[in-house]
């Protein structure tokens, strides 16, 4: 089975993604007017991971991904990412302390995002995301979608556009270089042919292919994607779950991502987080949460509460919301099973 | 392997259904076969119609007979002999063209799209272009009794060709429905003429930038109440900017003069050498024999410098990566937050660089009228220039180059459209109906091209071939 590796160590206390995480949701609460829609979630996102949210429609999924990437303010709640192989817990508490937003210091850096607007998060914390309805710039050229996405370098490189301007060669080096980029992601994605045909004329599939790649082109250390099997045929899906792991393997990115289809999902996940009601009913990898009985009751529900009440008491001090102590425990618990 | 139970094989029906409709999708958009054919055939219909009136309005239209002492007396109209011919040409074509409806429409229209749009940018603009540089002398040449006039209407259109650039920078591509343009051009032509009549040694050249930095800054100071803003409620808070500016000028007595203006206007010199009559004059200096014309050439060519200054400026950095975050922005804002683009600077750049082309164009305007006065920035001017950039295209050059040629050129002409008279008596006053048949025609061409004259978008980069992107691709961004 996939993540047998894991499974199979039960010597590790921890998860390799809690050990060497990229990105930490500590304690994230999401309050709308009345409405909470995400209770008190912690979860991490390994290094070089494919994660993977799930839940019910209306879990709170597609909230968590605004809070991580800026596009909502989290009511409370930390939400750290990870620069650079070892960063230390005194740098994370230190930037906390200090009230800043992000502190790099060398090669590692703490990037507090709750702290930080959408599209700092993008530019500085390296965070990209793509949306559950595309949204692409329909009537600009595949091309030019994916030049807008190296904004920011190309804007350093044009010196905030005078010395672009004036035609310094700089730029121009800049320019060719974004253009090779370009074209890279769209071999990658089977846009080439397409590429100066407006976004907006593109099949559904090669959107989302599109939008996936244009993300890529910020290059991000962390890729969010919402729903990226949403409307895809079972081929198109398969080449997706080939491009998700070539970009992990090939450019070291972590990717976190919403889905829907389990077959994407328990194929390419090397962990799942589950949501129901706004809170985490399972975290583990994919062999324990297709096992996990909270889980089948929330997706399937159940015949008998009971049943299921039996089974949590099974599973000794299961309580969804201390992650260390009872993922231990789930943890034997699905290895039982 | 679990996972292969939920990965179908690719003989699944739905799938094939979706590959069908997606390869119809990817490939290749047919070309409209033969239906460049139609065009012609079209103007060949027309024509044929066209000569039957010719023919038969010859002796009823052209030649016209009166009793005159001792027999009858032929007196030529040619001028209506010609006009019929026309009008019954265009109307022809008209007819067939849009009005038939089903595939002749449908023909026309590929055919059209296609014989105007790809040549556009490139033929159309250098005619337009050329003549453009030889135009003061292209008057002086035919119309020696009227070049005066002529070269002053080109003046005025230039003008509004400048703004309607301007302009197409904050509505055409960073997609902002900006009502309150006309403020930076207030702010342009009253920095000039303030500064001018109060400092004497800052003339036209050294208050132009300074014009236009002034007219940056209240693009600025108006962009950030408008940063949250959309649609509607765009469009109003931009519309009362204008209004307030206008009002602030029209007040302020102590300053600006209010309702008198500021007058004595300094003119524009040629390094220092004056367009005016004596010693140390341009035409002394030169040896030639003075001529009030010669300062119309001047100023027109002023006005074209900074015309051509301002689409050069925006051609390029169209290509350049805050033009495309300008137009991203039209396209997705959300998306362009989630690229790391900061939407903030990028609304607020497009607002001052639109505004600082305005300024440039009012303190044109006020050395060239010498006086100004509030009523000359009324709503109505933001209106028309807004008008010129909506019925050019929005984002396109050359359109708004048309636009501008056809809504101020079009005012201007009405004004001598003697021969209308012949066709509806001499009763007729034309320049009575000259804002009717105005509107008409706005109406019209509204109807006829709903996004505008030239409504595809240039890509503004090309990794293999350049296509020209259609109207309803592009998104026309707040307040459309």
């Amino acid at each position: 089975m996939i993540g047998d590796n894991k499974t199979a160590a039960p010597a590790a206390l921890q998860h390799s993604w809690d050990q060497d995480a990229v990105l930490s949701v500590e304690h994230l609460t999401m309050r709308f007017g009345g409405l909470l829609a995400v209770n008190d979630l912690s979860f991490n996102v390994g290094r070089g991971d494919i994660t993977a949210l799930i839940g019910p429609n209306g879990a709170g999924k597609t909230t968590v991904f605004n809070c991580v990437t800026g596009f909502y303010k989290p009511t409370e709640g930390r939400i750290v990412m990870r620069h650079g192989d070892k960063v230390s817990d005194k740098l994370i508490e230190d930037a906390t302390d200090s009230g800043e937003q992000f502190r790099v210091e060398g090669s590692s850096g703490v990037f507090l995002l709750e702290r930080m607007q959408d599209f700092q998060i993008s530019h500085r914390a390296k965070v990209a995301r793509t949306f559950q309805n595309i949204r692409l710039f329909a009537g600009m050229t595949v091309l030019e979608n994916l030049l807008v996405a190296q904004h920011n370098p190309l804007m350093l490189a044009s010196n905030y556009t005078l010395g672009g301007l004036i035609g310094l060669p700089g730029y121009r080096h800049a320019r060719e270089k974004s253009i090779e980029k370009s074209v890279y992601w769209m071999e990658q994605v089977g846009l080439i042919d397409r590429a100066d045909d407006p976004a907006g004329d593109l099949p559904y599939g090669a959107q989302r292919r599109l939008e996936i790649a244009r993300a890529m082109c910020t290059g991000p250390h962390l890729l969010c994607l919402d729903e990226p099997a949403a409307g895809l045929n079972p081929r198109e899906s398969s080449e997706l779950n080939t491009l998700l792991q070539f970009i992990r393997k090939e450019h070291g990115t972590s990717i976190l991502l919403i889905e829907h289809d389990m077959g994407v999902v328990m194929e390419i996940s090397d962990h799942i987080v589950v949501l129901d009601y706004g809170e985490k009913i399972s975290d583990g990898d994919a062999a324990f949460v297709r096992n996990d009985p909270r889980v089948i009751a929330a997706y399937l529900g159940v015949e008998d509460e009971e049943e299921v009440e039996a089974a949590l008491e099974d599973d000794a001090n299961g309580d969804a919301a201390s992650t260390g102590a009872g993922l231990k425990s789930n943890d034997e618990a699905g290895g039982a099973k | 392997m679990s996972s292969t139970v939920s990965q179908p094989t690719d003989d699944i029906h739905p799938e094939g259904a979706q590959l069908q409709s997606e390869q119809r999708l990817s490939a290749p958009r047919p070309p409209a076969g033969g239906r460049t054919i139609s065009l012609a055939a079209l103007i060949k219909d027309a024509a044929i119609a066209a000569l039957i009136a010719g023919v038969l309005g010859f002796f009823f239209l052209a030649i016209r007979t009166d009793i005159a002492p001792g027999g009858l007396e032929v007196t030529t109209r040619w001028s209506l002999w010609f006009a019929s011919i026309a009008v019954v040409f265009a109307g022809r074509l008209a007819i067939s063209l849009f009005f038939r409806g089903g595939k002749a429409e449908e023909a026309a229209g590929a055919a059209l799209s296609r014989i105007i749009v790809p040549g556009l940018g490139t033929w159309l603009g250098r005619l337009l272009f050329a003549f453009a540089v030889i135009l003061p002398f292209f008057f002086m040449y035919f119309f020696p009794a009227r070049d005066r006039q002529f070269i002053d209407i080109a003046i005025l259109i230039m003008t509004y060709i400048m703004l309607g650039w301007g302009l197409n920078i904050v509505v055409g591509l960073a997609g902002l429905l900006d009502l309150g343009y006309v403020a930076f051009y207030a702010v342009g032509a009253y920095s000039f003429a303030l500064l001018s009549t109060h400092f004497e040694y800052i003339g036209f050249w050294i208050a132009l930038p300074l014009a236009g930095l002034l007219a940056a800054l209240w693009g600025v100071i108006l962009g950030f109440p408008v940063l949250r803003l959309r649609g509607d409620y765009l469009a109003i808070v931009t519309l009362a900017f204008g209004e307030i500016v206008r009002v602030v000028l029209l007040n302020w007595y102590d300053f600006t003069g209010g309702p008198d203006g500021v007058s004595r206007i300094p003119k524009p010199t040629l390094f220092g050498l004056e367009f005016s009559r004596g010693e140390g004059s341009f035409s002394d200096f030169f040896g030639l024999e003075y001529d009030t014309t010669q300062r119309f050439v001047f100023l027109y060519y002023i006005i074209f410098v900074l015309a051509i200054l301002t689409n050069l400026i925006t051609m390029r950095l169209r290509k350049m990566p805050i033009g495309r975050a300008w137009e991203a922005l039209r396209e997705d804002e959300i998306a362009c937050r989630s690229l790391g683009i900061n939407t903030v600077t990028t609304k607020l750049t497009a607002f001052a660089t639109g505004a600082m082309f305005g300024g440039f164009a009012g303190s044109f305007f006020a050395t060239r009228q010498g006086f100004i006065s509030p009523e000359s920035f009324t709503f109505l001017e933001s209106a028309i220039i807004l008008a010129i950039v909506v019925l050019g295209g929005l984002g396109s050059q050359i359109g708004i180059v048309i636009a501008s040629v056809v809504m101020i050129g079009g005012i201007e002409l009405l004004r001598n459209l003697d021969f209308l008279q012949a066709v509806f008596g001499d009763g007729f006053d034309p320049t009575q109906y000259r804002m009717l048949i105005f509107g008409l025609a706005m109406v019209l061409i509204m109807v006829w091209k709903p996004r505008g004259l030239v409504s595809s978008r240039e890509p503004s980069a090309v990794y293999k071939q350049k296509k020209s992107i259609s109207a309803d691709m592009v998104a026309q961004g707040e307040g459309h």
